[in-house]
């Protein structure tokens, strides 16, 4: 494989989570950098890789160079196996059917947990964002990979709100709340990649990204991490992935 | 809560046999329909972000002056802004609100709830289609799986988490949700209401079972043979159905599946201006393209017939290409 030397810090994001994604499996995507990882996995190491949408779509094939510009729109249904109505496509995370959710994120914490709906007190919010829309209900329902940008202020050790649920307090507790199914798997970042301590569920850092230090990751980190006994380093982005990537988001709406 | 109380089961079906469900002709003006939404009511909005949204009859429901409206949408983009920022509406259910995510937070949203003591009333997606779909079934709840343990969860109080009477798991119920009116844009009806949609059907036949009226906007009026000779296509059933209005490009500048893809420059310059001066931005919108326009038409020849031709273009060749 050929090394890539100049890439986006969104570019990175996308080719280490399309990594994470297995032929075969079935997974629930965001708009944003998870749709394009997920639609360069299928077109580098996964052709049976199967990709649904929140507005209702079953085995998406996104048309290189006509990126949808959310998951409910007609782009997202091209060349699909199937469309159905969006509470369904979501009912089939609760059934079980699905492997791996995938998603943006705007802040997390040290358990995984994403808020994506108030900075602040709740009744007299600092800033009112967007909303859960299917983040909580993929987060709740299966085993989840979240994509973001690695800034202090966006790890933090509690979330000021959980939007969509990771491990809650740690422990048990995502258990014990009602969600036996699911969790967080891998949060990938353009520094590190990571996975979750088996019994305390707290974030470690399983991979450094190319020329990434230790002291760097904590430095942009809002809590202690832990770091796993065999830390890696990534092997860097190649330039067949990033080439496709490329032909995937010529106008680079999500990897500028 | 008022807004979150179930509609009794008697009055419910009481509602459904005073309506008149037989098979008539039903087609009049966006002007003459909008009188199906009143001050106060729970208006449910179909489509879901910038696709297949009622765009039309939101349009001519703002250019009325209704107030307090209480607006149900899985997905609410612009749509959301004009309700709040033209006063319509103080109340928004939905699982997400913003323009679009190429453009991250609506400040029309922002403002009016940060500051103006509007609601934004948070529900997961699935919990929004659960809450339609228990309307749509007659029964006050469905149980799911999904929000247990968040905080969305415990803003909702209207929610009732349980255990589970077979099997002991937590369960959450989210109650029914049967708005007033609902607003649906269709590809194609027939002048009875027989609609059909193509492409992503989102939550629209739960919400047009669900609610007490629907209004039906659609690119085209079709003939009932046409509808005969492709049953299979038709999504929601004219007894549902209490208006027809036929409103070429009535998603505008949202997208129609299988017709015309969102107007992106349009979509652009309104973020800009709006998001850019949320009051005074959006009360030189309104004024520009809702309340100056003589008729839908005009509002379009605003947009642009080159957007137009764009976004048809793009639309036509989504499966037909």
């Amino acid at each position: 494989m050929t090394e890539a030397h100049s890439y986006t810090a969104s570019e990175m994001l996308a080719i280490l989570s399309a990594r994470q994604l297995r032929d075969g499996q079935v997974v629930f995507a965001g708009i944003g950098v998870p749709l394009l990882a997920a639609t360069l996995a299928q077109r580098t190491r996964c052709p049976a890789l199967t990709i649904l949408f929140e507005g209702g779509v079953i085995g998406a094939f996104v048309e290189p160079g006509k990126l949808p510009p959310s998951t409910n729109d007609q782009r997202c249904t091209k060349r699909a196996n199937m469309v159905l109505g969006s509470a369904d496509v979501l009912l089939l995370l609760q059934r079980g059917y699905v492997d791996v959710g995938f998603m943006g994120g705007a802040q997390i914490d040290q358990y995984g947990n994403l808020n994506s709906s108030f900075i602040g007190d709740p009744a007299k919010p600092k800033t009112r964002l967007p909303g859960t829309g299917g983040g909580n209900d993929i987060s709740s329902l299966t085993n989840m990979i979240v994509a973001m940008k690695h800034e202090k202020r966006r790890f933090v050790e509690n979330v000021d709100f959980i939007t969509s649920p990771g491990f809650i307090r740690g422990g048990d507790t995502r258990r014990e709340s009602g969600l036996p199914a699911g969790g967080m798997f891998r949060v990938i970042t353009e520094l590190a990649v990571f996975g979750f301590d088996d019994t305390s569920k707290r974030m470690k850092v399983l991979a450094l990204n190319p020329g990434v230090s230790r002291e760097e990751v904590q430095d942009n980190t809002g809590f202690t991490l832990q770091f796993d006994d065999r830390t890696e380093v990534t092997p860097p982005p190649t330039e067949h992935e990033l080439q496709t990537l490329r032909l995937l988001d010529p106008e680079r709406l999500f990897t500028a | 809560m008022l807004e979150a109380q179930l509609e009794p089961y008697t009055q419910l079906r009481d509602n459904m046999a005073r309506r008149d469900r037989s098979l008539r002709e039903k087609v009049m003006s966006l002007e003459e329909a909008a009188s199906f939404v009143q001050d106060g009511m729970k208006v449910g909005l179909g489509g879901s972000t910038m696709s297949r949204t009622p765009m039309a009859m939101i349009w001519e429901v703002i250019r009325q002056r209704r107030k307090n409206l209480s607006v149900s949408r899985c997905i609410i983009s612009t749509d959301g802004d004009l309700l709040f920022g033209s006063g319509a509406s103080d109340h928004i259910i939905s699982s997400w609100f913003a323009q679009g995510i190429l453009w991250g937070l609506s400040k029309v949203m922002r403002h009016h709830v940060e500051t103006q003591g509007k609601r934004f009333e948070e529900w997961s997606h699935m919990a929004v289609g659960m809450r339609y779909r228990a309307g749509g079934m007659g029964v006050p709840f469905l149980p799911t799986r999904a929000m247990l343990g968040s905080d969305v969860m415990k803003q909702r109080p209207e929610a009732k988490q349980i255990d589970c009477p077979f099997t002991g798991e937590k369960l959450l119920l989210v109650p029914a949700l049967n708005p007033d009116v609902a607003l649906i844009h269709v590809q194609r009806c027939d002048a009875y209401g027989n609609a059909q949609i193509d492409g992503l059907q989102f939550m629209d036949i739960d919400l047009a079972l669900a609610a007490n009226s629907v209004i039906l906007t659609t690119e085209r009026i079709v003939s009932n043979d046409q509808i005969r000779r492709a049953p299979d296509h038709t999504k929601i059933p004219f007894f549902c159905v209490d208006a027809v209005v036929e409103v070429p490009y009535g998603s505008a500048p949202h997208e129609c599946y299988g017709l015309y893809e969102p107007m992106m420059n349009h979509m652009e310059a309104y973020v800009s201006q709006v998001n850019s001066d949320p009051v005074d931005g959006m009360r030189d919108y309104l004024e520009k393209y809702v309340y100056g326009p003589k008729s839908w038409t005009e509002y379009l020849s605003l947009i642009g017939m080159e957007e137009l031709l764009d976004a048809s273009q793009k639309g036509r060749s989504i499966y037909n290409d």
